[in-house]
């Protein structure tokens, strides 16, 4: 208990907006900027908006969710600290699930607030906007445990390792924005608890599947 | 503290296609020092990540009773933080009470509110001993401590390994520099080529 509360204490610090390290208001201010965007490329028509804007919230999250994954985890297997846990009986599990959390924490609920600007700035209306909140409770779980796992993964790689993040991000997402945004052209609650479901089952794989990639990056 | 112990028997140890070394065995009782000598490229790093349960052996076993501490070219401090808010973290974490004494020792008082990244090689060096000793662990793998380290500081870091093994500690050292350790054993790795 004591090690998760270290844990998550220092990973906050790291990693919410306004923090030390500093970088972690871009993935917001990115969100914001595709939504500002994108009325100017397609033209003002309300109802083409409407009609689209709620996916395009979608993609712009989406998109969001791939920036700080080069800095997630790489640069504590650099600096030593997953050896030092390691000697510590830390299993690299326990790492990455509270790495985890604090990833969620610092990009999920401020996507979610900032979802209401960028509604205002794509032009969609009251209930859509309400879906599509939803639909990013539901699925941003799940986009932070794809995310941590690609971190993972991409750990050993020297250089080039932040492209091929946002490469393998994006289809290893498209369930979720399926079944996310396809909650709002077919209204239905169902496609919000499949976006729910798939986002348990991702963050529940996640703590595992991150720990088994630390350790096969160590021992090569 | 329950009395420590760290065995290996016939290690051997593979990096690509080539054996750095076979055939190695050793025993450390509480209390005990050895130092790990060899010209680099040797496997002195490679022994102690093997011997700290980081890198699986190519062959043979390691047998460890105690709690293990490890010193490397990595830090593990936070670089961006001053260098007592990044010792903190790993205080709070071991449960360390009183981490005035290693940073005294250690002669980091002034350097707290420095930046990690700005420390210098040899402050560097102190400011991970500092992290291990505060640990209070009984195993001590020390990868080259002395490099970058004034004569001043080397003769603190043998003060603390004596003062370490004194109290039922064991330690570890792989340095090609000359290091005082108390009941010293030594082991030379090219001994041990295949």
């Amino acid at each position: 208990m004591r090690a998760f509360t270290a844990l998550l204490r220092r990973d906050l610090a790291a990693l919410l907006p306004g923090s030390a390290r500093g970088n972690s208001l871009l993935p917001l201010l990115f969100f914001l900027a595709v939504a500002m965007l994108y009325p100017f490329a397609v033209g003002p028509e309300p109802e083409l908006l409407a009609a689209t804007g709620g996916g395009v919230i979608w993609v712009a999250a989406l998109l969001a969710a791939i920036l700080p994954l080069d800095r997630l985890l790489a640069p504590d297997v650099e600096s030593g600290f997953f050896d030092q846990w390691a000697l510590r009986g830390i299993a690299e599990e326990v790492v990455v699930a509270v790495r985890l959390l604090a990833h969620w924490l610092s990009f999920g609920p401020f996507i979610i607030a900032a979802a209401f600007p960028a509604s205002a700035l794509v032009g969609i209306d009251g209930p859509t906007l309400h879906v599509v909140l939803l639909g990013l409770l539901a699925g941003t779980p799940g986009l932070a445990a794809i995310g941590i796992i690609i971190a993972a993964v991409t750990v050993g790689l020297k250089g080039g390792g932040a492209a091929l993040s946002g490469l393998l991000m994006i289809p290893l997402a498209v369930p979720l924005l399926i079944f996310g945004a396809g909650s709002l052209s077919t209204g239905g609650e169902s496609g919000l608890a499949l976006t729910a479901a798939i986002s348990l089952v991702l963050v529940a794989i996640a703590p595992f599947a991150g720990g088994a990639a630390i350790r096969a990056a160590r021992e090569g | 503290m329950e009395p420590c112990r760290l065995a290996a028997s016939e290690l051997a140890c593979r990096r690509g296609d080539r054996v750095l070394f076979g055939g190695l065995s050793l025993a450390l009782e509480a209390g005990e020092a050895l130092q790990v000598t060899g010209p680099n490229g040797t496997g002195k790093s490679s022994l102690i990540r093997i011997l700290a349960g980081l890198m699986r052996p190519f062959a043979g076993k390691v047998d460890r009773a105690g709690s293990m501490a490890l010193i490397d070219e990595r830090l593990a401090l936070d670089e961006h933080l001053p260098l007592g808010r990044a010792l903190e973290f790993w205080q709070s974490l071991d449960g360390c009470t009183s981490p005035g004494r290693a940073i005294t020792t250690l002669q980091l008082d002034g350097l707290l509110e420095v930046p990690v990244r700005f420390l210098s090689t040899g402050q560097r060096k102190r400011a991970g001993l500092a992290r291990l000793l505060n640990s209070g662990q009984q195993i001590w793998l020390l990868d080259e401590p002395l490099n970058g380290l004034d004569d001043q500081a080397r003769q603190a870091v043998e003060a603390l390994l004596a003062l370490h093994c004194g109290g039922g500690g064991i330690a570890l050292v792989a340095s090609h520099q000359p290091i005082a350790l108390p009941a010293q054993q030594s082991l030379h790795l090219p001994d041990f080529e295949a």
